[in-house]
């Protein structure tokens, strides 16, 4: 079996690296900094995630790597600084990159009085998927779950859950993945389960980011980790520059 | 072996065949309302928390104020529209607290949020179940209360339809969005009612009055609280749009 090849981050790159991959999407976070009230849960951070890369943010809990996802998400809103997404034909606006990006969070995003063939009918229609009928029945094989598609979520186990959860992510082809805790609550099987999938994505191109506060064998996946404290990034592995570290510029022209 | 031998989309399992490349296209509008909306209609049929729970409340407010005085005809013009009103209003507070709530369960607000529709289509798409569930009610209670406190509704009841309709778009849209903004709250189940009670205390008048009008002998077209009641509804409306994105926000 081959290594992915995850575009390298070389100085001068530019926005060409960025857009390197014909299914990830590249990231780039400049002095972004985020506050609830006199809490700072993210400190002026500035990074860039190439498309393809599989990153795993390290840090104890309250360390900043939640916040970090639910910007990239455009869940929540920077108090400061920027977010730009960089898909295969150059920038993208925000919009456009939400369409591209798979969540799979400790909570399932689920709904438990709706079976699994109605949740993911629910946001195939909110995706617009051309031919739902046949992406659910492919992504819901995938999962191991075409036979109890018609079951209500309630009623599955949590390894169950996150399978369907992983399903639901995948559903529109997306281009960037954000995991958060995603191994929370599974047992040792599903970890491992989780661990292949990942493994196959990476593969596949997509970009990865995932917050972890443990190590193991998912997180051995990553070929980058980056940890957090405080909410300050302290250690970048690929960079390896420790507090303000800003690989950003790097890539010039990356930010128009 | 190349790195890269399958989409993203083909990667949950190597398993399987069917490829998926262009992944999306536009949501219509109005088919992510219509979504919103077949989810909260399938979710509510399924489980029946609400309309059971909200009509059985109702029911008992009404059927109580009915013993508290013995209503003649007369007296129940007089003082009918208002407990009518109340008890939907009592209903609808009840009825709108956990239209928000139950996405905090496992966190699906923010899967509606990361989908690329307008939030405005996640608004309208809850203010749309909750006006079909609090008119179900409706349409339960105006019947009850015609025997129970002895008024012929049938007569006017194209104008009560009309003060209904009017009324519970007052009450479901900024109910909706309260329900939004207190979900996230401690002690939300008294802040719901300490932040919209006062909203709707113009609703609440001007439906009361409108339906006097109609039940009073002879009828009268109320064309102030008719008006009044419009007004508030498109002013609510237009408010609920503008602010829903920022408050859905944090």
């Amino acid at each position: 079996m081959t290594t992915p090849t995850t575009p390298a981050i070389s100085p001068g790159a530019g926005a060409a690296v960025l857009s390197a991959s014909a299914s990830g999407l590249g990231i780039e976070y400049t002095n972004v900094e985020k506050r609830y009230g006199a809490v700072r849960a993210l400190r002026p951070t500035s990074l860039t995630i190439a498309p393809g890369e599989f990153v795993a943010l390290l840090g104890h809990n309250g360390s900043g790597k939640t916040t970090l996802l639910r910007l990239t998400a455009h869940l929540a809103r920077p108090t400061a600084g920027t977010i730009q997404f960089h898909g295969p034909a150059g920038p993208e606006s925000a919009s456009a990159a939400r369409r591209r990006l798979g969540v799979v969070a400790h909570a399932t995003m689920l709904y438990d009085d709706l079976t699994a063939d109605e949740n993911l009918q629910l946001f195939a229609r909110l995706y617009a998927i051309p031919d739902p009928a046949a992406a659910i029945t492919a992504r819901l094989a995938a999962a191991g779950l075409l036979e109890r598609r018609a079951d209500l979520v309630r009623t599955f186990s949590r390894g169950m859950r996150q399978r369907l959860t992983l399903a639901r992510a995948l559903l529109h082809n997306p281009g960037l993945l954000l995991f958060d805790e995603p191994t929370t609550g599974l047992d040792p099987a599903g970890s491992g389960w989780l661990a292949r999938e990942l493994s196959r994505l990476h593969h596949s191109g997509c970009t990865i980011l995932m917050s972890t506060h443990q190590g193991g064998e998912v997180t051995a996946l990553a070929t980058r980790t980056i940890t957090l404290e405080s909410g300050r990034v302290v250690r970048d592995s690929s960079s390896a520059a420790i507090p303000g570290c800003a690989p950003s510029s790097s890539f010039p022209g990356a930010s128009a | 072996m190349s790195s890269r031998p399958q989409s993203a989309a083909d990667s949950l399992s190597s398993s399987s065949s069917t490829s998926f490349t262009s992944s999306t296209s536009s949501t219509p509008f109005v088919t992510s309302v219509l979504t919103i909306l077949s989810k909260e209609i399938r979710t509510e049929l399924r489980t029946r928390e609400l309309l059971v729970t909200t009509a059985a409340f109702a029911l008992t407010v009404v059927f109580m104020f009915s013993f508290s005085f013995d209503p003649t005809s007369a007296e129940s013009r007089r003082y009918g529209p208002g407990l009518l009103w109340i008890a939907f209003l009592f209903a609808g507070t009840l009825m709108l607290e956990p239209a928000f709530l139950r996405e905090q369960a496992n966190d699906t607000l923010s899967a509606l949020r990361l989908s690329p529709i307008p939030p405005t289509a996640i608004l309208l798409g809850k203010t749309l179940s909750n006006f079909l569930f609090l008119a179900i009610t409706e349409a339960l209670l105006i019947p009850v209360f015609a025997v129970f406190y002895n008024v012929s509704v049938l007569p006017v009841l194209p104008g009560i339809a009309l003060v209904c309709l009017l009324g519970t778009i007052g009450i479901v849209v900024p109910g909706t969005i309260f329900s939004a903004v207190t979900a996230h709250a401690r002690m939300r189940e008294l802040l719901l009612p300490l932040l919209l009670l006062p909203i709707l205390t113009p609703i609440l008048i001007a439906a009361t009055e409108a339906t006097a009008a109609f039940l009073s002998d002879p009828p009268e077209w109320p064309a102030m609280a008719l008006k009044l009641l419009a007004g508030a509804d498109i002013i609510f409306l237009t408010a609920a749009c503008l602010l829903f994105d920022s408050l859905l926000e944090e």
